[in-house]
């Protein structure tokens, strides 16, 4: 066998790739490392060193403090995007299989909705809740995200029933079917990948999202992100339970990720039905 | 089963017309085939009968029902399409039985009409399998399958064989018309491809741009042309077409085409000498060799060979006669070298002759 010879620009690649892995995981290393500490010996001086022990009852202690946040991401989550996919499936249904005059017009005009950042409609957004009796609540952010979900899962949704052939509907539709079961009965079936892909991509957003988890609910509707700032807010903070905190608030999306990231990419490539 | 009656109807996207008016009548039971070149409007007329384009005006019927304002699932017709537009997601079984579900019947009743339909169509081994799983031909009387469960008042079939490999395409276009003998549902069917048109129908519409050239039986429309568009589009290879004018010549009327040739009429007519015309032959209705002594010598021809080839039992052969070439199609086999000159019969009997103007037969 003839030994491979190393090029040096490979070797300059592979240490600087590696340089970058390395700063990438600083922060997961210092969290985990912290978490992991007792109060007592955590200090700045020593903040690189490892635990002397090792104090899992941060982890224990941390998810005490932040249950009820993290039964209210939960709730909001699972709503907020359950509800976005749905009717964003609904909104690609008809963008795509059933135009009419204006449609298109509508639908660039909700695709504006992607490009508005969170902090720009804060204000009109709380005033809005408040009149609608909605402020402080989970139901009021839920309302929210569902709301700004509407663009990206109706972009996709109609990009991929897009790619569904218009003789499937049209056969359907001679067929007997009307709208809502050429919905059910076809074009639902079919759309499996596309609800993986906005599933994942609306419930990331959401669990994450901090600004409006903080402005628009009251302290018992709070989200975890909130919950968790408020751990490290304060004077004397035991370090060791926000770090601890962050690496249970990590773990469902990290899950989600490792689960159904396959399915993911695989449906934001293909997502083509074959005829 | 049903009548489908078209009247003045129009296609027009804004602007844009593309169906202009068109009339036409098919009969309970016929087998009517529309044919003609890509873009003339097959699939849009197809389309409108279906109910999935609207009309732009005109009356359509089916039955003794106008069917202008009637949704498409209120039509009981059945289409199938060309890229078969089978639900991926449910087997061949589900696929089939779709419609009578969406219909209310009950479970028994499904499997007892798709089962039926499964054996006729010889696909009973396959109800459980998927589309994805099926060879091309399996998929296409799945589609046909699909259709005719309904049990529907017109089939609408837009080039349901134009997937197909050529010998699929010929199995499949001697079964559908053992089924249309059997079912005898009025089927309207769609195609460019003019042996399915002239094999199949019992009516061929010949279509271009929009409008209706032709209507008649198969061999109207390849004895009879209408137009010239017709004439060139139904048989292959297309017919010759030379400009000429009537003149008489050593006592015969006939046509003196521009390259010198004179085509004698076969019977009187009361066409002037001097009108211009354009002749038109098939090429099969040229002869050589031992057949050309059928003809009398006025109907014999010396011509110069350009090219021949052999297609199975027939062989066609390129010519040039006074400076312009034409296609003669022989019985038998000819492989004849090029720049052979060789005596012709061409059978005047099925002389066309149109006017140059419109495009249209003339009655001579
Ligand atoms: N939505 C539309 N908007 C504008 N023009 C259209 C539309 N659909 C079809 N056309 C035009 O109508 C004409 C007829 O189209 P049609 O599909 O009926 O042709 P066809 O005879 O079926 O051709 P092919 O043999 O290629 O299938 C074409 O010129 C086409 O460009
Ligand atoms: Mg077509």
């Amino acid at each position: 066998m003839k030994k491979k010879t190393v090029k040096p620009s490979r070797v300059a690649l592979y240490v600087v790739l590696l340089l970058l892995v390395v700063v990438y995981l600083l922060p997961a290393y210092l969290t985990l490392i912290t978490a992991l500490k007792d109060p007592s010996e955590i200090s700045l001086p020593h903040s690189w060193d490892f635990p002397a022990v090792l104090n899992w009852k941060s982890f224990s202690e941390a998810f005490a403090l932040l249950k009820p946040n993290i039964i209210n991401s939960f709730i909001l989550t699972i709503c907020a995007t359950a509800i976005s996919i749905a009717l964003g499936s609904i909104n690609g249904y008809v963008f795509s299989k059933w135009k009419f005059k204006g449609s298109e017009l509508i639908f660039t005009l909700l695709l504006f909705g992607m490009f508005i950042p969170y902090q720009v409609i804060l204000i009109p957004l709380f005033q809005t809740l408040r009149a609608m009796n909605l402020y402080g609540g989970l139901p009021g952010l839920i309302l929210a995200h569902v709301v700004y979900g509407l663009p990206i899962t109706s972009l996709i949704f109609r990009n991929f029933y897009m790619q569904i052939p218009d003789s499937l509907v049209e056969s359907a539709t001679l067929d007997g079917a009307g709208f809502f079961s050429i919905y059910t009965q076809v074009i639902f079936p079919l759309s499996i990948p596309g609800f993986v892909v906005t599933s994942i991509w609306q419930s990331t957003q959401i669990w994450n999202e901090f600004l409006w988890g903080i402005t628009l609910t009251r302290h018992s509707a709070n989200p975890i992100t909130v919950g968790l700032a408020q751990l490290a807010g304060g004077q004397a903070v035991s370090w060791n339970l926000p770090m601890a905190g962050s690496i249970l608030a990590a773990l469902p999306v990290l899950f989600i990720y490792i689960v159904m990231g396959r399915y993911f990419i695989r449906g934001l490539l293909a997502g083509s039905v074959k005829g | 089963m049903a009548r489908v009656e078209l009247e003045k109807v129009f296609k027009r996207y804004g602007s844009f017309e593309t169906v202009h008016g068109i009339d036409l009548a098919i009969k309970d039971n016929e087998f009517v085939v529309l044919v003609g070149p890509s873009g003339c409007g097959k699939s849009t007329i197809l389309r409108m009968i279906a109910g999935l384009e609207e009309i732009s005006d005109g009356t359509m019927r089916i039955g003794d029902r106008v069917v202008n304002d009637i949704d498409p699932k209120s039509r009981n017709v059945a289409m199938v399409f060309q890229n078969y537009a089978l639900y991926p997601h449910k087997n061949v079984f589900d696929n089939m039985g779709f419609s009578l579900k969406m219909a209310g019947l009950s479970r028994n009743e499904i499997k007892e009409k798709v089962e039926q339909a499964a054996k006729v169509l010889e696909l009973t081994p396959y109800l459980d399998r998927k589309p994805a799983a099926l060879s091309g031909g399996q998929r296409q009387r799945v589609a046909m399958g699909r259709a005719i469960v309904r049990d529907p008042d017109v089939f609408l079939f837009d080039e349901p064989l134009s997937n197909l490999d050529a010998q699929l395409r010929t199995q499949m276009r001697m079964e559908l018309k053992k089924l249309h003998i059997k079912m005898k549902t009025t089927t309207i069917y769609v195609t460019h491809d003019q042996v399915e048109a002239m094999t199949l129908a019992d009516r061929i519409v010949v279509i271009k741009d929009g409008t209706i050239h032709q209507v008649g039986t198969p061999i109207e429309v390849f004895e009879k042309p209408k137009t010239v568009f017709v004439a060139k589009f139904i048989g292959n290879p297309p017919t010759n077409i030379m400009a000429g004018q009537v003149a008489e010549q050593g006592g015969a009327k006939g046509i003196l085409c521009e390259n010198g040739m004179f085509l004698p009429f076969p019977h009187e007519t009361a066409l002037e000498i001097g009108r211009k015309v354009l002749a038109g032959i098939r090429p099969d209705a040229i002869a050589a060799e031992e057949a050309v002594n059928k003809f009398s010598p006025a109907w014999q021809y010396d011509v110069q060979v350009l090219f021949s080839e052999i297609v199975g039992g027939q062989s066609l052969l390129e010519f040039d006669i006074n400076g312009t070439s034409m296609v003669a199609e022989l019985d038998g086999r000819h492989k004849v070298d090029p720049g052979t000159t060789l005596k012709l019969g061409f059978d005047l009997d099925r002389l066309f002759v149109f006017d140059p103007e419109t495009n249209l037969a003339l009655d001579w």
